[in-house]
């Protein structure tokens, strides 16, 4: 276990949302450290995505705050979120199907973060091979691994301080499961933050050292990932 | 074989203006799925701006240059003000709107190019160095079309480059895919968008300026290029501009030997190009499908109710009122009332498809001023009594519109409004071309009602009959299972199909039930004027229809009506004033910029309760 620092990267409280006239997020509260990997876990149709979602301003929160490293952020457009050092990984991959892999990794580009080395194509290429192989064909000519590796590439192009993933290991072989997660490891050492959707426990268990547990919108459940009960995952998470 | 020689290449210099002007267009579409009507304008205006530039500065062949340049420039920063003054506030607003705040644009630069420029047609410039001839086997082939050749491949070149080597590029094209996605990433997509604005208008303006010395600069220039700047695009395949290049190509070489063999009939060879190509590669000879629908229709949230009994009465006073009304108007109100609701049969028919049908038309007025023509044609040419006449011109306009319509259902969304858009562009054309037919410009006069309707006040209640059967026999079509049917097609035509409903069929028969009634419309409305012209099927007729539709709401059936109330009393009010353009495009830029939901959205959200009340989206009524 890693030991994290004390100021919190991201606060979300309270926060509300709504698809047109339906409410999904009911007072979303909780908070990530920086350094820390954490997972939100619920069945299908809790509000994960949804969650995520608000953060990056991709769906705007009716009520509540969100406070990136200390900023509030909620209401700001989702181009000026990323700026600020966030990286989102949609569920639903979301690869430039017309642009080849390379011109996918150039759009994510952003610029370095202070002090650290940045991510290039090359660097990327080493840790997917696959990607490497492929690197002028289209996105959407691609498997769907590859094309899952891809659009987790392309986020880390932007350097970010804050890596959201939605369900990343989904769809992916286990080797490249064991990969992704050395990697995710990787960005913790560089002080990274991780915030995951997830399903599999398995994965998240590996990486994430907290985990809430998300039901009907809110977060019902926070522990420490390794002190998660059998318990609370039958209560919480079986479909 | 000279002559053949020199008649390719004028093709190939006539294709390099008409694509520079679809390749922006086409750009500025598929980044910002603005459907820029006024594109047209912005081609206009590079060529008179180019005239004033040449003529100020110094002669030769630098400042020649220099001035075509300049002009594309000036025309990319008018895009670019446009742009950042009002497409960038209404960009969440249906995509309609955005149609209707460009036409906008497009009347308020018609008037302001009217004001700064002048009535009078200009004659352009010859370019310094090229203003000779070469001879090509014993044929003389102008230098300075040599010239235009050369410059649509460059530009062909150079826009590869930008799109394919640059990292902007690269943004551009991942934004015609994914907006969102590209936001997601950290792209401000406000500043893309703008650059993609400067540089679709910069090409138009350079269209423009380059056909300068060729074809001069006139103020009918802006409809004339958009209607075949829809044409190249869609042949070419929306978003593809190769394919605008190929489609350029074509469509010009096509005017050129259209020219020596049948003169005059330069659009119908257009037309019959591009049926060929659709129905051969209904994307176009290089685009590429639309994908799948994602999402339900927007219409869907709005279910049409039948008539509440608050409408019923309204209904029945409204008839009552418009009965009674010639007991106390004069001749002139009921001329204007007589109008109106001719017009709202037009608009009501218009609705039906784009409403309830999805299908939105940027040409309906080739039904409306086709059935005004066909009646006139008739009593013009055989003698044809009025009744007979009225019966007549919707029958030749549902025939028409089955033609049309035959094409049309083929394609989707702003795809299908391109294709209206330029069927009715090709019939206007025909009617002006073919004169000794339709009477040209110079329209057919002297169309009167048989005797007995003679009287106005007869007159006022056959209009009013006709034109309210015809809204109510609309109305009640929704109604019946073959508008069920029709609304189950827009709200989504996978599962529409999946229960056995023919999409495309039924798509086909509602565009062709709208065409008769709209030639209806037209039909009366000839014998009301007692004369009709080409502007009754001109493009700036099918958006007097289109805009009267959406001021009233596309949401409620009793929106058209409402509609072309308000909107020939402001025509009726503004069209006497010099400059009528300008303030009726003013108007529309402010309804548009205030309320970019559209009027009935901005009320049904203003009295909308809070979220959570099931209630709230569906209290509108028919
Ligand atoms: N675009 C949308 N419009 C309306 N409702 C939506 C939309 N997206 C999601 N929902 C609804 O919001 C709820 C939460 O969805 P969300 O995607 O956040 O769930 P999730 O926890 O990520 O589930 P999963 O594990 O299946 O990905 C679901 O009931 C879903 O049906
Ligand atoms: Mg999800």
């Amino acid at each position: 276990m890693q030991r994290h620092g004390k100021e919190k990267i991201l606060e979300v409280k309270g926060v509300r949302t709504y698809y047109g006239k339906a409410q999904i997020l009911f007072d979303m509260t909780f908070s990530i450290r920086r350094g820390e990997a954490a997972v939100l876990l619920g069945r299908n149709g809790a509000g994960k995505s949804t969650t995520l979602k608000s953060v990056m301003g991709l769906v705007s929160p009716k009520q509540g705050e969100i406070l990136f490293k200390g900023r509030s952020i909620a209401g700001l457009p989702t181009y000026k979120i990323c700026s600020l050092g966030m990286g989102y990984v949609p569920e639903d991959r979301r690869i430039f199907a017309g642009l080849t892999v390379a011109e996918n990794l150039e759009v994510g580009r952003r610029p370095p973060r202070a002090g650290f080395e940045p991510w290039t194509p090359e660097r990327l290429y080493d840790l997917f091979p696959n990607l490497q192989v492929h690197k002028d064909r289209l996105g959407g000519r691609i498997s769907g691994g590859e094309q899952q590796m891809l659009t987790i590439a392309r986020t880390l192009m932007g350097n970010p301080e804050l890596m959201i993933l939605d369900e990343p290991s989904e769809g992916l072989a286990p080797v490249i499961v064991d990969q992704l997660a050395a990697t995710l490891e990787n960005l913790k050492q560089d002080r990274v933050t991780v915030l995951l959707a997830e399903q599999n426990l398995g994965f998240a268990g590996r990486i994430c050292d907290r985990a809430f547990i998300v039901d009907h919108g809110a977060v019902c459940h926070d522990s420490p990932m390794h002190e998660l009960s059998a318990g609370v995952c039958e209560r919480f998470l079986a479909v | 074989m000279g002559p053949f020689i020199v008649q390719f290449l004028t093709g190939l210099s006539n294709a390099s203006a008409l694509f520079l002007v679809a390749a922006g267009l086409s750009l500025i579409f598929g980044v910002s799925r603005v459907v820029n009507m006024a594109h047209g304008s912005f081609y206009m205006v590079g060529a008179y701006v180019a005239y004033f530039a040449i003529s100020w500065l110094p002669k030769g062949g630098f400042w020649f240059w220099g001035g075509i340049l300049i002009a594309a420039v000036v025309v990319g920063l008018l895009g670019t003000v446009v742009e950042v003054l009002l497409l960038r506030r209404i960009y969440r607003a249906p995509e309609l709107f955005m149609l209707m705040a460009t036409f906008a644009v497009l009347l308020v630069i018609q008037d302001l190019a009217l004001w700064v420029f002048g009535a009078e047609d200009l004659l352009g410039p010859r370019a310094p160095g090229l203003d000779g001839s070469i001879q090509i086997l014993g044929a003389l082939m102008p230098e300075y079309d040599i010239a235009l050749i050369l410059i649509a491949p460059l530009v062909l070149v150079g826009l590869w480059f930008l799109l394919n080597r640059t990292r902007w590029g690269v943004l551009v094209r991942a934004a015609t895919e994914d907006r969102e996605m590209l936001a997601a990433l950290g792209v401000n997509q406000k500043r893309l968008f703008t650059g993609v604005f400067f540089l679709g208008s910069f090409l138009a303006g350079l269209g423009g300026a380059v056909q300068l010395p060729k074809g001069g600069a006139d103020l009918l220039m802006d409809l004339n290029v958009i209607a075949a700047a829809f044409v190249v695009v869609v042949v070419g395949g929306m978003g593809s501009i190769p394919g605008a290049f190929l489609a350029a190509l074509i469509l010009g070489e096509l005017t050129s030997f259209g020219v020596l063999f049948i003169p005059q009939s330069t659009l119908v060879m257009m037309f019959f190009v591009m049926a060929v190509v659709l129905v051969i590669r209904p994307y176009g000879l290089l685009g590429k499908p639309e994908g799948v629908e994602h999402t339900v229709s927007e219409l869907a949230q709005w279910p049409l109710r039948k008539a509440s009994r608050k409408l019923r009465v309204t209904g029945a006073v409204l008839a009552a009122v418009l009965l009674a009304f010639p007991l106390f108007a004069g001749s002139f109100q009921l001329i204007l009332i007589g109008e109106i609701a001719m017009f709202a049969l037009a608009c009501m028919s218009l609705f039906f498809i784009t409403g309830p049908g999805g299908m939105v038309s940027f040409g309906h007025a080739a039904f409306f001023g086709g059935g005004a023509y066909a009646a006139a044609l008739f009593v013009h040419h055989v003698n044809t009594p009025m009744e007979l006449a009225l019966l007549l011109a919707p029958t030749c306009m549902a025939l028409l519109a089955l033609v049309i319509g035959w094409f049309c259902v083929r394609l989707s969304g702003v795809y299908l409004a391109m294709l209206t858009l330029a069927f009715a562009q090709i019939c206007w054309a025909v009617v002006c071309q073919w004169g000794r037919f339709t009477g040209g410009d110079d329209g057919v006069l002297g169309i009167w009602p048989s005797p007995w309707a003679g009287n106005e006040v007869i007159f006022y209640y056959l209009a009013i009959i006709i034109s309210g059967g015809g809204i109510l026999a609309l109305r009640y079509l929704l109604f019946t299972p073959f508008g069920y049917a029709m609304r189950a097609c827009r709200d989504s035509r996978l599962r529409a199909a999946a229960i056995g409903i023919h999409v495309r069929r039924r798509q086909w028969y509602s565009f062709a039930v709208a065409g008769m009634f709209a030639g209806l419309a037209g039909g009366i409305y000839v014998f009301s004027k007692g004369s009709v012209f080409p502007y009754e099927m001109s493009i700036p007729r099918s958006f007097d229809i289109l805009l009267s539709v959406l001021l009233g709401g596309i949401h409620s059936l009793s929106g058209p009506v409402v509609g072309s109330a308000a909107f020939i009393g402001l025509e009726d009010l503004i069209s006497r004033v010099h400059f009528w353009r300008l303030i009726l495009g003013s108007i529309f830029i402010l309804l548009v910029v205030c309320f970019p939901q559209g009027i009935a959205g901005y009320f049904s959200a203003r009295f909308a309760k809070e979220p959570g009340d099931q209630e709230a989206g569906s209290e509108r009524s028919g």
